[in-house]
């Protein structure tokens, strides 16, 4: 599904050049749940950017779903993100104003597809990330915190992405609904999904199958969470 | 994305702020407002008063005297003194040049006209039958003067409507038959011209028309005509006809080319042009005016678009995301520009029209909103949609994903 062969990038800033990424390698199946860990600084959320197609390497080669996207332009990236990546973020980023089913059904529009079919599908991804039907037509700035971050997922879901990347999903919650929230991911790995998890909290991380430690640009460790397989 | 879609997107995001969107639209509304009502007043005063000119006759050249000038003199007295212009004239005009459909001589002065104790003073004009199709009078009661009348120097006087209200009373009735005395001389009045409005200083309806051959007899004293007015067959033939009748009386008065005439031809399609010609000046200045107040509507819309895309980085970041290409963001954004000016425009043209239509509605002048520039409006707005809402909108598509998914 993901294969990731020794990445670089690298920023100038004022002439002096900083690499965050330093040759990272690392390969993901189809269906795992992995979590990308490290500490604030430690490049993860520049590797987070180019698996989700935002950005591409300096140097290696990243091939997601059979596709070498690291030399991709612009435009090629955003097709890939229309059709391969759905994203979850720690602000939600929902349209205020716009209701629930409008958010969902967002990356169709850009995918051109007909309204009905869009709303169909929409409905099926909110039922899926837990959502009530009640809540469809409300608008997403009238939602909780939990319930928003539902309607993200459902977001992310709705144009049967080959990987959800979540970046700190987390973040802006509190424990008890993060917790609800991390039980959705694991739902949604359970039933196939394939899942990355950026995150820097060591608690959020272990709700994964497989942790990989980031610092300094260098992958630290690579280790499958004994403690999920078990539970599963 | 499906242009449904991108209408969809547009509308919903300009009626989410409506009293921004609102006062956004407001500047392009007054400009294309001005635009239409201040063209369409223009027009209107350029019609009217091209319909004043022509009411007096259409497609009318007017003879008249040239000034005196004593021999071996370098002296002249003003125009019209003269007293150069006769019947003989008038009738070689008629006889000898092509194009014409009526010649009309003409003499006028004002006298103190009594009846029954009332008095006035106003301009009397001695004139033919032909003088009615010449200068588009009608009789209203009473009839004109035939052909036979003047021959027979006969006492009869057709008196303009104003004349009789000041003579008889508003509106009196029974005039026809009543004896009016001008200068003296008793005059039966046999007819009353219709009202055609004022048009300036020669006032058609405070005129009093009796025989020429009468008005040469008493009041003139000789056979000496105050204009001739001639009437083309249409407007193409008035120059050639103006350039022959020169050449004739050039002939008839023995004046060597190139020589002082000694008299004048006004030409009726020059003064309308002159008069269209400076409404129409003052109406492109009047639009260009209102043009103006456009651009300023125009800078309000790219000022409210430039705070709309900072404003929404996030979600510009969150499109991108999910796939949008930069042209999906570019279209999004210069749609929004385009819809607040087209309804800018519409209101507009609306608004532009109803005060085309009070001005109207109140007399003040007969505002004419034409098709044009109502299209010209609707363009203009909707180019300077794409004008100014074109460097906010490739701002917003050129953003950095990440940067704007960043922006706080």
């Amino acid at each position: 599904m993901i294969e990731c062969s020794s990445i670089t990038k690298s920023y100038t800033t004022g002439g002096e050049e900083t690499q965050v990424l330093k040759g990272v390698s690392f390969s993901i199946k189809s269906g795992e749940f992995v979590a990308i860990m490290g500490p604030s600084g430690s490049g993860k959320s520049t590797l987070m950017h180019i698996l989700g197609a935002l950005d591409t390497p300096t140097s290696g080669s990243y091939i997601l779903d059979g596709k070498d996207v690291s030399k991709l332009n612009d435009d090629e990236l955003a097709d890939i993100r229309k059709e391969k990546i759905g994203f979850v973020f720690q602000a939600f980023n929902l349209l205020p104003r716009a209701t629930v089913l409008r958010n969902v059904a967002l990356p169709l529009v850009y995918a051109e597809m007909p309204k009905p079919e869009r709303e169909k599908k929409a409905k099926t991804a909110l039922l899926h990330a837990g959502l009530d039907e009640s809540r469809f037509y409300h608008l997403s700035n009238q939602l909780s915190g939990g319930q928003m971050q539902r309607v993200a997922i459902a977001r992310a879901l709705v144009n049967d992405p080959a990987i959800i990347l979540a970046d700190e999903p987390t973040g802006n919650l509190d424990t008890k609904t993060g917790e609800i929230v991390l039980k959705t991911f694991q739902e949604l790995n359970s039933q196939g999904r394939t899942i990355i998890l950026i995150t820097h909290e060591h608690d959020v991380a272990s709700h994964a199958k497989r942790i990989i430690h980031i610092k300094d640009g260098n992958i630290l460790s690579d280790e499958t969470n004994h403690h999920q397989i078990i539970l599963n | 994305m499906r242009t449904s879609d991108l209408l969809e997107e547009t509308l919903s995001a300009v009626t989410a702020n409506k009293t921004r969107s609102g006062l956004t639209m407001l500047g392009i509304v007054i400009g294309i407002a001005s635009v239409i009502a201040l063209v369409a007043i223009g027009a209107g005063a350029q019609n009217s008063i091209a319909a004043n000119i022509q009411a007096l006759g259409a497609n009318l050249l007017t003879i008249s005297p040239g000034a005196q000038r004593t021999f071996g003199s370098t002296v002249s007295s003003g125009q019209g003194s003269a007293q150069s212009l006769t019947a003989g004239d008038a009738d070689a005009i008629a006889k000898n040049i092509s194009g014409i459909k009526y010649v009309s001589p003409e003499t006028s002065g004002r006298y103190q006209i009594v009846a029954k104790g009332n008095n006035t003073n106003t301009s009397v004009l001695g004139v033919k039958p032909v003088y009615l199709p010449v200068h588009n009078l009608s009789v209203e009661s009473g009839s004109f003067f035939a052909d036979s009348q003047v021959t027979n120097y006969a006492k009869v006087a057709v008196i303009g409507p104003t004349v009789r209200d000041d003579l008889f009373g508003e509106n009196a009735e029974n005039v026809v038959g009543q004896t009016i005395t001008i200068k003296g001389v008793p005059f039966t009045v046999i007819g009353i011209t219709l009202t055609k409005g004022g048009t300036g200083f020669n006032n058609p309806d405070n005129n009093i028309y009796i025989p020429l051959t009468t008005a040469q007899r008493y009041f003139i004293g000789n056979e000496n005509l105050g204009t001739i007015s001639v009437q083309a067959e249409n407007a193409e033939v008035m120059t050639q006809v103006q350039t022959d009748a020169t050449a004739l009386l050039m002939q008839r008065h023995k004046i060597a080319e190139g020589g002082t005439a000694d008299f004048r031809i006004l030409n009726q399609s020059d003064i309308v042009s002159t008069a269209s010609s400076v409404t129409g000046v003052l109406t492109q200045l009047l639009a260009a005016v209102a043009g103006i107040s456009l651009v300023v509507g125009g800078i309000g819309i790219m000022n409210m678009m430039l705070t709309t895309v900072t404003e929404r980085t996030r979600e510009i970041g969150l499109r991108k995301a999910i796939g949008a290409r930069s042209k999906n963001i570019n279209a999004q954004f210069l749609a929004e520009a385009v819809l607040l000016t087209f309804f800018g425009g519409a209101i507009g043209v609306f608004l532009g029209w109803l005060i085309s239509f009070i001005v109207s509605y109140f007399n003040i002048v007969a505002a004419s909103v034409s098709l044009n520039s109502i299209l010209l409006a609707f363009s203009v707005s909707a180019g300077v949609g794409i004008i100014f809402g074109y460097y906010p909108a490739r701002k917003a598509a050129r953003m950095s994903p990440i940067e704007a998914l960043r922006y706080e």
